[in-house]
């Protein structure tokens, strides 16, 4: 017999939890109230650095409803602590103004917030140093860069090639620090019981926070439930355990009740990291006809002092363009900062920015059309390995973008066009980001009543993972979606990798399928004979994952702007914005789109608004909530769209996809930077675009 | 728990009995300003006494030929409101420029014009600011001050105001009704906000326990050709980098009369009384609005960080003049 079920994959199916997330049913971490519920609230450094001498524990106590006071006097000991930042209260270093220096558990949320804020700390203060500079005498070379490549790759040689190159671009790029703000703040409620220890926590892989959280308790990771099923987003930084997960876990075991934590706005801005500023140089060499001779891109960016996060700008330099000769460096300072974390596309974003600005300000000094100018430097096969790419459609995407947006006839003359009292112009920036896949575990049911249940500790974090794999398990097993149930989010389940890196379709769906084909395999030789209890297969991804063939994989897209730059005031607002990405099959055009539309507003948020500003008297980011810190509103988003291209590539995984969720953001900056060039003749090189930087 | 005291006011006597015996009790408006302060530790009042119920729903032509607004009267309603729409266009321009639809519709006249400052230091209890503690030092000086004041400030505070809607009530020349302990009595714009001098922790020439019933716009003929014109760094929901309300009088070519105040400046709706002066009887040029513009500008004494106030400020005005100059 053959069933034909049509295909799911590639259907725009709404999401399946879609309708609980609207009606208030699907519960988010800080919704869970285990009984006998105490609440937890963090009490921050007041200083850059020093040392904590003294907490006046006794007066807080005194506090009508406070069950404890905790801090590195009185604290539990961590089972292993390497001193980062994840030791908390493990020492009476303080590293960062905000750093979590204690906690008062209450009875009530408000009884606990109102006795944090009466703590008396007494510290040592010392001198803090909070300010990145290219010429910061503590900038050091890492040993590598996230998440493990060469912090340095040199080819040919640069230097004589850029000084023997016709024509020349040396400039100086810097991206302010950027701070992820997802709707749903991070949130931890955690309860011990015995040995064992629960987490209703708000993150982007239930495993990963397990596996951590066990091995600071001295537990093994069987102890350890970590339960998520919905998260309101995280951009990245809900990728690692920050502090406060560590902090709810610690406070609940010392009053030996569940505790309840919620990481405020404001401390979100101390706590749970943060995109590093930047500062780049970037020097291109060319021909006359604009061919690329040599490439260097250096980066000088910040960690704190307690954990080396050495974001990899300059990789995506690697890959982008055709050149023999060719340096890539990353410098890095410690400061008396916040730890930086990931922010959507970490690297991709700030690096794309100089780069694709850089490649703009190179087709005017070549006096070529910037499509024609990346047509030109193409490269045949990866430069920096010599591996071939799996599949790139970069030109593609630069040929459709510029044919929906019309930029056939563009006059390349900066600042003649005219829109009443708008500075009118049109810029283009390419975009890529890495195909990662890493190994997952899953299982799948066969149930008596025909359904199917499918496993795994995936994370939906907004974007549609509990659909896409809905539709990936419905097709592998040649069922109806609405035969197919997903359970994730939940440590409990097969172990899974991050959502993360672009990497959850690709690694979930390969373990998923892979289970599914498991299945049908069983039931084949089942031959239709289901036990009552139903039957069960499951997949571990992690060998062929390990032996897949190398190649160069990467997703890649086109990006067009066009701002309008009020004459008066400088107010650049950007008209419309069109994205086409080639990033293998789209599982899920709907969830996709929202992907990329997303990322592209991220992308001009960042180019436009977003700054989080260092005080440097106090060593803190100043701006530190909605109102301050300025996240694109919709009247900033007039005209954007993203399409794809058709991407067929076979050396990717079984459902053909590459991963979707960061892309978008990657080369918006530079295009809308470019286009206010072409607008206006003014270059922005440093982010945010605002008015007081084009007022005249 | 930090416990407060609720209680609801519906005439203005009542309201300020209320207050005068309970010496730490604020008026509670809309609370979009004052909540969010409570909740940030700025301020601890141990009572509210709400009077959303006060003048809630008067907006009144009086005999003079102006309008009584109520000081209940949420933003929302006064922007919509049809006179207010048509003779006053500024106002209700400035008002829907401000904020977003749902503050809005809670925001009320009377805690509009009494909003606090938004600088970040201000805001935020773990550092020193003279207005929330005088005598604790002013960091925004050395430290971030990118939109605070070019103008009037002192060294003990470079604050702004945040309103956008008593930038349009002070070009207007609006009579504020103020009910205090001993009576009735009318405050006019400018004039209702101080500049910071050495006591930054007074916004505002009212003394404790006055509340404002109402504002009276004065008859304004010309205020019909007006307009308020916002400059911001997002396209909505921020406040003005700097804004200006202007209000133009033109008759064969000249400037018979004008009203022109400038926020996002100064301590105060910075109304433009030299501008006003140097354009009062001149031809409505754009030389001659640029002229004004510096007239008031000279003035000016921007931080290190804010000095492109100044042209901004100037180019904002001479657009908005021109433009109302070139209104049939
Ligand atoms: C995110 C955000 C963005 C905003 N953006 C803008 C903007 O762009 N432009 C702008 O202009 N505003 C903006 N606002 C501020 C908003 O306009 C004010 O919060 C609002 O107008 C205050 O009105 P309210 O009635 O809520 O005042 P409340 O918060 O209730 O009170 C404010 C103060 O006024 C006092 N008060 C209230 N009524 C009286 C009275 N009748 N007599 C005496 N005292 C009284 C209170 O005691 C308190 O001190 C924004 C606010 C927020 C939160
Ligand atoms: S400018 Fe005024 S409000 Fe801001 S810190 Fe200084 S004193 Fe405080």
């Amino acid at each position: 017999m053959t069933t034909t079920t049509p295909s799911s994959v590639g259907s725009g199916l709404d999401r399946v939890e879609g309708l609980d997330k609207v009606t208030g049913r699907a519960r988010y971490a800080f919704e869970y109230s285990p009984r006998d519920l105490a609440y937890a609230v963090p009490v921050q450094a007041a200083v850059a650095r020093g040392e904590i001498r003294a907490v006046d524990v006794d007066a807080v106590l005194k506090y009508p409803g406070v069950i404890a006071a905790i801090w590195y006097g009185n604290a539990p000991r961590l089972a292993s602590d390497d001193g980062g930042e994840l030791a908390v209260l493990q020492s009476p270093r303080v590293a960062y103004r905000g750093q979590y220096i204690g906690v008062v558990v209450a009875e009530t949320l408000q009884d606990a917030r109102e006795a944090a804020g009466l703590v008396r700390v007494e510290y040592a203060a010392e001198r803090h140093d909070v300010e990145l500079r290219a010429d910061h005498p503590g900038l050091y070379r890492p040993e590598v860069v996230n998440p493990d490549f060469p912090a340095d790759v040199e080819q040919g040689d640069p230097d004589a090639a850029l000084a023997a190159a016709p024509i020349v671009v040396d400039a100086v790029y810097s991206t302010p620090a950027e701070h992820n703000n997802p709707m749903e703040p991070h949130a931890t409620v955690a309860a011990w019981d015995g040995d064992g220890l629960t987490l209703h926590d708000s993150n982007q892989g239930a495993s990963a926070v397990r596996d951590t959280v066990a091995a600071l308790f001295g537990m093994p990771p069987a102890n350890v439930r970590v339960i998520s099923p919905h998260v309101g987003g995280g951009f990245g930084s809900k990728g690692l355990p920050h502090p406060h997960v560590v902090l709810a876990a610690l406070a609940a075991k010392q009053v030996g009740r569940p505790v309840k934590l919620a990481v405020t706005r404001q401390q979100m801005f101390a706590v749970t990291g943060y995109r590093t500023p930047t500062i780049q140089r970037v020097r291109l060499g060319a021909d006359a006809g604009g061919r690329l001779t040599a490439i260097v891109h250096e980066a000088f960016e910040q960690s704190s002092t307690i954990k080396e996060f050495a974001e990899q700008t300059t990789v995506p330099t690697r890959m982008m363009y055709a050149a023999p000769d060719r340096r890539t460096t990353h410098r890095l300072v410690r400061l008396d900062v916040p730890t930086p974390s990931w922010m959507r596309a970490p690297g991709e974003t700030p690096g794309m920015f100089a780069l694709e600005s850089a490649m703009d300000e190179l087709a005017i000094a070549c006096r070529l059309d910037p499509v024609e100018l990346r047509i030109r430097n193409e490269p045949e096969t990866d430069p920096e390995s010599g591996l071939p790419f799996s599949s790139r459609n970069l030109v593609a995407c630069l040929r459709e973008g510029a044919r929906r947006f019309g930029w056939a006839g563009r006059d390349p003359a900066p600042g003649v066009r005219r829109r009443g009292r708008l500075l009118v112009g049109t810029g283009v920036a390419a975009s890529t980001y890495p195909v990662y896949r890493r190994p997952s575990r899953a299982s799948v049911r066969a149930e008596p009543d025909g359904r199917f249940t499918v496993r795994i500790a995936a994370a939906d974090i907004g974007t549609g993972a509990r659909t896409v794999l809905t539709q990936i398990a419905a097709d592998a097993l040649r069922a109806p979606v609405d035969r197919v149930r997903v359970e994730i989010g939940d440590s409990a389940l097969p172990t899974a990798s991050l959502a993360g890196g672009s990497m959850g379709t690709a690694s979930w769906g390969t373990a998923v399928v892979r289970a599914c084909e498991a299945l049908l395999e069983e039931l084949d030789r089942r031959g239709g004979d289901l036990p009552a209890g139903g039957v069960e297969a499951d997949a571990d991804t992690s060998e062929e994952i390990r032996g897949q063939r190398r190649f160069a994989r990467h997703a890649f897209g086109a990006q067009f702007a066009e701002v309008g730059v009020d004459v008066d005031t400088g107010e650049t607002r950007a008209l419309r914005l069109l994205g086409v990405f080639a990033a293998g099959r789209i599982v899920n055009p709907k969830t996709a789109r929202s992907q990329f539309v997303g990322g592209m507003t991220m992308g001009l948020s960042m180019a436009l608004l977003e700054e989080s500003v260092m005080d440097r008297e106090f060593g803190d980011y100043l701006n530190h909530d909605l109102a301050q810190y300025h996240v694109a509103a919709c009247a900033d988003v007039r005209d954007i769209e993203a399409l794809w291209v058709e991407e067929d590539d076979p050396h990717l995984n079984p459902m053909g996809s590459k991963g979707i969720g960061e892309i978008g953001i990657v080369g918006t900056a530079a295009a809308i930077a470019n286009a206010v060039h072409h607008a206006t003749g003014v270059r922005i090189r440093d982010l945010p675009i605002r008015l007081d930087k084009l007022v005249r | 728990m930090r416990p407060f005291a609720y209680r609801r006011a519906t005439d203005a006597r009542a309201a300020v009995a209320a207050l005068s015996e309970q010496p730490n009790a604020m008026y509670l408006g809309g609370g979009t300003n004052l909540v969010d302060l409570m909740r940030l530790g700025v301020i601890a009042p141990e009572a509210l006494v709400d009077v959303t119920r006060v003048a809630s729903d008067t907006v009144e032509e009086t005999a003079g030929g102006g309008l009584l607004i109520g000081a209940g009267v949420r933003n929302s309603d006064l922007a919509a409101h049809p006179v207010v729409r048509r003779r006053y266009p500024m106002l209700a321009q400035a008002v829907l420029s401000g904020a977003s639809g749902q503050i809005r519709n809670m925001a009320t006249v009377g805690g509009n014009l009494l909003q606090r400052t938004r600088c970040s230091y201000f805001q935020d209890v773990s550092k020193p600011c003279n207005k929330r503690q005088p005598g604790s030092g002013c960091p925004a000086v050395e430290g971030d001050h990118r939109n605070l004041a070019i103008i009037g400030h002192s060294a003990a505070c470079v604050a702004t105001h945040p309103s956008d809607m008593a930038v349009a009530l002070a070009a207007l020349g609006t009579s504020v009704h103020v009910e205090g302990r001993h009576g009735a009595r009318q405050v006019t714009m400018p004039g209702l906000h101080r500049l910071p001098g050495g006591e930054p922790d007074r916004d505002t020439v009212l003394d404790p326990g006055d509340l404002i019933t109402a504002v009276e716009l004065p008859a304004l003929p010309f205020a019909a050709r007006s307009r308020y014109r916002k400059v911001r760094d997002r396209a909505s929901f921020a406040f003005a980098v700097v804004s200006v309300a202007a209000a133009l009088d033109v008759a064969g070519g000249v400037v018979r009369d004008c009203r022109i105040a400038f926020g996002g400046l100064a301590h105060v709706p910075w109304r433009a009384e030299l501008a006003e002066e140097a354009l009062r009887g001149s031809p409505a040029t754009e030389a001659e609005f640029a002229r004004a513009a510096d007239a008031e500008l000279a003035r000016a004494r921007p931080l290190p960080e804010n000095g492109f106030k100044v042209p901004l400020t100037r180019n904002v005005l001479v657009r908005t003049l021109t433009e109302l100059a070139e209104t049939p």
